[in-house]
């Protein structure tokens, strides 16, 4: 079962800005008031559907960033240059103004709260949004699994959430994040910049004997070389769990 | 491998859910190609193509296509030998 969805078609939804949050320079939370919403699992998504004035439509799918809070969404979305829904989410798109909503959707890639297994969350860039999602939901139900967060950004003015990840590892116990720099590393940081490898997994992941689940997010490049080097150390695909958000790296 | 603009078969969710009554999120499909089997989850889809075309991770043949237009919908699979939709007993009502 995908979740609180349930079975029969999807319905698109209409949705309305309540909240925006600047999380980076290129990256803003959408809270949208979407009446009707059933709830979700961490790590679901949903579909965003814009109309133009002349009927033309385009839609997209992201990630729902936390757990529903009764008919309130959230959406992270990184502003890809030249796109067509992100720029207009991030730049154009105003408080009260509708978006159609579809979901939620994605049963594969979620993290139920009564799973024992260690986790390993592995993000990319705008990758973090679903994992974050599971962050907010381990702490919401109380849970003890212990969790870490492999995070790989440009540079430490890119990284979403960083606030609220650095305030979590102090408060809730058992959750651990550590960043990887491709472009710029801050000041103190052990290492070079460099794309993530299998050091930077074999360091600040779990040794595969100890059965975790991991969760792998982001460019489709970024988590095809995570999986490969993931499956590599010994973990079984099938706890290799992926959602790539599309092109670059 | 050098082309990687596809998805996960998880993005289907939403189109297929169009179509159908259940959820095919925990579906699994054999290839009709190579005779893998696994997770509708795990096939590769190429959304830019006319529609949407989800193939086998392993052989990378195509196990299904969805085209859609505003008034219909063409869903072509012939690469799939079959899929297999667990259906729990007590599925909750539809909202
Ligand atoms: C299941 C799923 C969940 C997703 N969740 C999120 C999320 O939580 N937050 C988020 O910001 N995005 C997310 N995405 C990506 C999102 O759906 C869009 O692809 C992205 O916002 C770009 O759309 P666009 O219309 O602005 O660009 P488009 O007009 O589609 O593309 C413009 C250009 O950017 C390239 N491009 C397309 N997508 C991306 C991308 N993801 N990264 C970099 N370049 C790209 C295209 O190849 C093209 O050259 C998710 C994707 C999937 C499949
Ligand atoms: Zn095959």
């Amino acid at each position: 079962m995908a979740g609180p969805a349930g079975g029969g078609p999807l319905t698109w939804r209409v949705a309305r800005l309540v909240e925006r949050r600047v999380e980076t320079p290129t990256a803003q939370t959408l809270v949208l008031a979407v009446p009707g919403w059933p709830g979700h699992l961490p790590g679901q998504h949903v579909d965003v559907r814009l109309t133009a004035a002349d009927g033309y439509q385009a839609a997209r799918s992201y990630s729902l960033a936390a757990p529903a809070d009764g008919d309130r969404i959230a959406l992270t979305v990184q502003r890809v240059p030249d796109g067509e829904v992100s720029p207009y989410l991030t730049d154009v798109y105003a408080e009260g103004d509708p978006v159609e909503v579809r979901g939620p959707v994605g049963g594969w890639f979620v993290w139920r709260t009564d799973e024992p297994a260690p986790v390993l969350l592995v993000a990319g860039g705008s990758g973090v949004v679903p994992l974050m999602a599971m962050i907010r939901a381990r702490r919401a139900a109380g849970s003890r699994t212990p969790f870490r967060l492999v995070y790989s950004v440009r540079s430490p003015t890119d990284a979403i959430y960083a606030d609220e990840l650095r305030r979590r590892t102090r408060d809730d116990l058992g959750l651990d994040v550590a960043y990887v720099y491709t472009r710029a590393a801050p000041e103190g940081w052990r290492g070079e910049p460099h794309r993530i490898g299998l050091a930077d997994l074999n360091t600040h992941g779990w040794p595969p004997d100890l059965e975790p689940r991991c969760y792998v997010c982001g460019p489709t490049g970024f988590v095809e070389t995570v999986a490969d080097l993931l499956v590599g150390l010994g973990h079984p695909t099938r706890r290799v769990r992926t959602e790539r958000f599309g092109p670059t790296g | 491998m050098t082309d990687l603009s596809y998805l996960d078969g998880n993005m289907l969710d939403g189109p297929l859910r169009e179509l159908f009554a259940v959820d095919l999120s925990d579906a699994t499909g054999r290839c009709e190609s190579c005779g893998l089997v696994g997770p509708l989850a795990g096939l590769r889809v190429f959304a830019h193509a006319p529609g949407l075309v989800a193939r086998c991770p392993r052989c990378t043949e195509v196990m299904l296509r969805l085209v859609r237009s505003p008034d219909r919908a063409w869903l072509d699979l012939r690469g799939t030998t079959f899929l297999q939709v667990p259906m729990p007993l007590d599925l909750p009502r539809p909202d």
